[in-house]
């Protein structure tokens, strides 16, 4: 039934349904047809069913084991465990292409399901826009990246995929991650829909929003798993490279974070509206060009996908397409929009705009070490690397004033506030903060480790201080407290959780810095100390995997003459690709990790010593966590009554500025 | 909406992204054409450095051995391979022995790339030290100004502080007697 000849067709059905979607409703909305504008919820839900098909088909011929397509064959294998067959689907560009617009497929129907009640020329023109982009991977994957290609004749086994990504961490990084990034797409379109139509208002922020909200949940927590994924597969202790694929996820997160900001301001006030067009604009096509920069091989990375720069120039057209002509667009459409609310310096707008700056500094600079080794090997052919230093040189200067803004900038009023009352109701913040110092300054050795470390303290003191004052505690009853904290917008707490999360966040890095680690080559018996733990080498043997044999080596950790726990890194070796993989071995109580890494063996029988990467890294797991409690306090956001009831209509004078007025008397 | 020079001015700054994207995109698209014809290939470390002269840079020595710079490497008349190394960086360590074995045939200068030197040096009294000079590069910046990959990379030297041969992997007996020494000989004799 789920031939990969129905997939094929079932993809190049959904194509030509995208197309119609992207341009009928256009014109619909143009004419102010109906009948036409009513067509787009049932085409995008149409080309979602075709994508679904196309997909189910793909992960059909993968668990069969139907090496006679060319995708399967080339990255799968009888003995790979059936997990990894399906998600060794999207391990690979074919497959990982086809995702890419299936997720895109997902979001328009999702626009349609959900958006009932946006205008209905406002509606067909978003849904038409998502149906443009669409028709533009899906071409992209039908004519240069065809997942469905058979081989004849085809082979007995295929060739596996590589056994780095046979992890269970990784399976599920990639669609996460895509969902992010494609997520973005809603908000461009609905950008672009407002530029078409040149008409930003406060109801178009409102609409927007969730959308953005959602798909920067997602990006957050995908990049969060890419870091951990590094952290324990690779192997090399670290958490973060600096390196261009992880840079390419990073850029779209500053600006969509830098985004969901913004949108606050043209929800609330009708400001910044142009500003907020852009960044729409641009999160999305960040998202779109850090794929392409990947897929084209433009930049060096250890993610390793096929590069083909046939593929690449395809890609780079509908780069220009997109990204060039939404940019032209806003050139156009942009001067005439209308400049929106005053508001004073020293208010909520501005530490929104001033959080916006300092995002979009921290992008800039991102995007210069990622793009400078490119442009000089391009432009004065001068091979240049950019590392660390440079990251760790420019980016914390401008993440540290982010932190203390993010302290008090939601407590602030809207249009013109008043710093004192503010600044009074945070001397218990900042009194903790330089207690914080304090400690941090015994605890971690250099300067920036403790400003971070007493940044993070004064966020979590100020989003605890913001809700306290919120609910009244301690100056009305308990039982009144806890009534007003049910009482109080999801939003709001969801604001404090998320900028909790990225003091949680920041405190795992602060500690991270202070990580120790020692290399040694040592036979069975012998022990080293790192960090007070005494680690012992007592074994090491082999064992067999479903497709890999591993050495498998166990490692005693004793603190005090204390058993603490036991570790068994092993290293596998892969039979069908003749590739071997480390498999860390890490234990965790949550303040810090053990982590063992077993290396080469050298030496004969009986006097055989091996390699160990014995790491201590405290608060390693507390830079996970922050981000997935980001990702917790936007989704609580989304659950706000006033996105769940939906959006106002468009006579937009009823919305009200936040419910913080009441506490700046 | 005021007067027609703020308009103007309002809308050549709607057009600045506009402009910007499409630079980028041109130099991406001579990216690619190149990738294609075989002119830029970012992945081919070999190719940017060679026949170059060094970069600019000056390391401070290693006690007790000297440091050296740019100053030093252009006013080489006999070839001198550089060896960028780290006693954490296990290729390294496997690549000592050969390094220890050539270093009277041809004189081997070392940078310690981003290590502490305390480290640097007890891994040297362990493994022998090769190396004639050695700088310490503990930020690893010199690094970056060579464009390094990683470490073990080696660079050949020639007369006059140019780069004649680089590699990225660590340099075992044949990649030396076969390639290096040789190569070091032609560069010897003008």
């Amino acid at each position: 039934m789920l031939s990969p000849e129905l997939g094929h067709y079932a993809l190049a059905l959904a194509c030509v349904l995208a197309a119609v979607q992207g341009i009928l409703p256009l014109i619909g909305a143009h004419r102010r047809d109906p009948r036409l504008m009513a067509l787009a919820p049932g085409l995008a839900i149409g080309q979602l069913i075709g994508l679904v098909t196309a997909f189910a088909c793909l992960i059909h011929a993968a668990v069969t084991d139907d090496f006679s397509v060319q995708n399967v064959a080339a990255n799968s294998a009888v003995s790979k465990p059936l997990l990894y067959k399906i998600t060794g689907v999207w391990g690979n560009h074919e497959g990982s292409i086809l995702l890419w617009a299936l997720i895109l497929g997902l979001c328009g129907a999702a626009v349609a399901a959900f958006g009932r009640n946006l205008p209905s020329a406002l509606r067909a023109r978003v849904i038409a826009i998502l149906g443009l982009v669409a028709t533009g991977f899906e071409l992209f994957c039908l004519t240069t990246s065809d997942p469905f290609a058979r081989v004849w004749p085809a082979p007995m086994e295929g060739q596996g995929m590589n056994p780095l990504l046979q992890d269970p961490g990784l399976a599920f990084h990639p669609p996460i991650l895509y969902t992010g990034y494609v997520g973005f797409a809603v908000p461009f379109a609905f950008a672009i829909a407002a530029l078409i139509e040149g008409r930003v208002d406060a109801a178009w922020g409102r609409w927007v929003r969730p959308w953005a909200v959602a798909a920067w949940c997602f990006l957050t927590c995908g990049i969060a798993m890419g870091s951990w994924w590094s952290y324990y597969v690779l192997g090399w202790g670290g958490y973060w490279f600096w390196d261009p694929v992880e840079n390419a996820s990073l850029i779209p997160w500053l600006t969509g974070t830098a985004l969901i900001h913004s949108a606050i301001v043209v929800e609330k006030r009708e400001a910044l509206k142009i500003w907020t067009v852009l960044l729409a604009i641009g999160t999305f096509s960040f998202s779109l060009s850090g794929t392409f920069l990947v897929r084209s091989g433009i930049l060096n990375s250890v993610h390793a996908f096929a590069n083909d720069p046939a593929r690449g120039i395809f890609i780079l057209g509908l780069l220009g397409l997109v990204i060039g002509g939404s940019l032209a667009l806003f050139a156009y459409r942009a001067p005439s929009l209308t400049a929106g609310g005053l508001f004073a310096p020293l208010s909520r707008e501005g530490a929104l705009v001033l959080n916006n700056i300092l995002l979009c500094s921290l992008c800039a600079v991102v995007l210069t070490g990622t793009m400078y080794p490119p442009f000089m090997s391009l432009l004065f052919d001068r091979t240049i690397s950019v590392g660390k230093p440079f990251f760790d040189a420019t980016t914390i200067p401008l993440a540290l004033p982010l932190f203390i803004f993010m302290g008090f900038g939601p407590m602030l009023p809207w249009k013109r506030a008043q710093l004192w009352p503010v600044l009074n109701r945070l001397w218990l913040a900042a009194g903790l903060t330089v207690v914080a110092a304090l400690v941090a300054t015994r605890q971690l050795s250099g300067v920036l480790p403790v400003l971070c470390a007493a940044a993070a303290i004064w966020i979590m003191v100020s989003c605890a201080t913001d809700i306290a004052t919120r609910i009244q505690l301690f100056r009305v009853s308990l039982a009144t407290s806890l009534h007003r904290l049910r009482g109080l917008p999801r939003a709001i707490i969801g604001t404090a959780i998320a900028h909790t999360g990225v003091a949680i966040t920041v405190l795992g890095l602060a500690g991270m810095s202070q990580a120790q680690h020692r290399i040694v080559e040592v036979p069975t018996g012998s022990t080293q100390t790192l960090a007070g733990y005494e680690w012992t080498l007592t074994d090491v043997h082999s064992e067999p995997g479903p497709n890999y044999t591993a050495m498998v080596a166990t490692i005693e950790i004793r603190r005090n003459g204390q058993l603490v726990t036991v570790l068994r890194p092993s290293k596998r070796s892969f039979n069908t690709q003749n590739q071997t993989t480390t498999d860390v071995a890490i234990h965790t109580n949550l303040l810090s990790d053990l982590y063992g890494v077993l290396g080469d063996s050298h030496g004969t029988e009986g006097h055989m010593t091996y390699v160990l990467r014995l790491h201590y890294n405290p608060l390693a797991p507390w830079m996970w966590l922050g981000a997935l409690v980001m990702a917790f306090g936007g989704a609580l956001s989304l659950s706000d009554r006033r996105v769940r009831v939906g959006a106002p209509r468009r006579a937009a004078s009823s919305v009200q500025p936040a419910s913080t007025q009441g506490n700046n008397a | 909406m005021n007067t027609s020079g703020s308009t103007t001015r309002r809308r050549l700054l709607m057009a600045l992204p506009l402009a910007g994207a499409g630079a980028v995109g041109v130099a991406f698209w001579k990216m690619l054409s190149g990738m294609q014809h075989g002119s830029f290939n970012p992945h081919d470390i070999n190719a940017p450095v060679l026949d170059r002269p060094v970069p600019d840079f000056n390391l401070p020595g290693l006690p007790p051995a000297e440091g050296f710079g740019t100053a030093e490497l252009k006013a080489l008349t006999a070839p001198v391979l550089v060896n960028f190394f780290a006693s954490w960086c296990i290729p390294c360590v496997a690549e000592m022995p050969t390094l220890m074995a050539f270093k009277d045939q041809l004189p081997i200068w070392g940078v310690a790339y981003k290590d502490k030197p305390d480290n640097a040096a007890a891994f040297l009294r362990h493994s022998g030290n090769p190396f004639a000079r050695l700088g310490n590069d503990p930020q690893g910046r010199a690094g970056m100004d060579w464009g390094l990959s990683g470490v073990p990379e080696t660079f050949l030297i020639g007369p006059g502080g140019v780069i004649r041969w680089h590699t990225a992997t660590p340099l075992s007996e044949d990649i030396i007697r076969g390639t290096i020494l040789p190569l070091a000989a032609r560069l010897k004799t003008p």
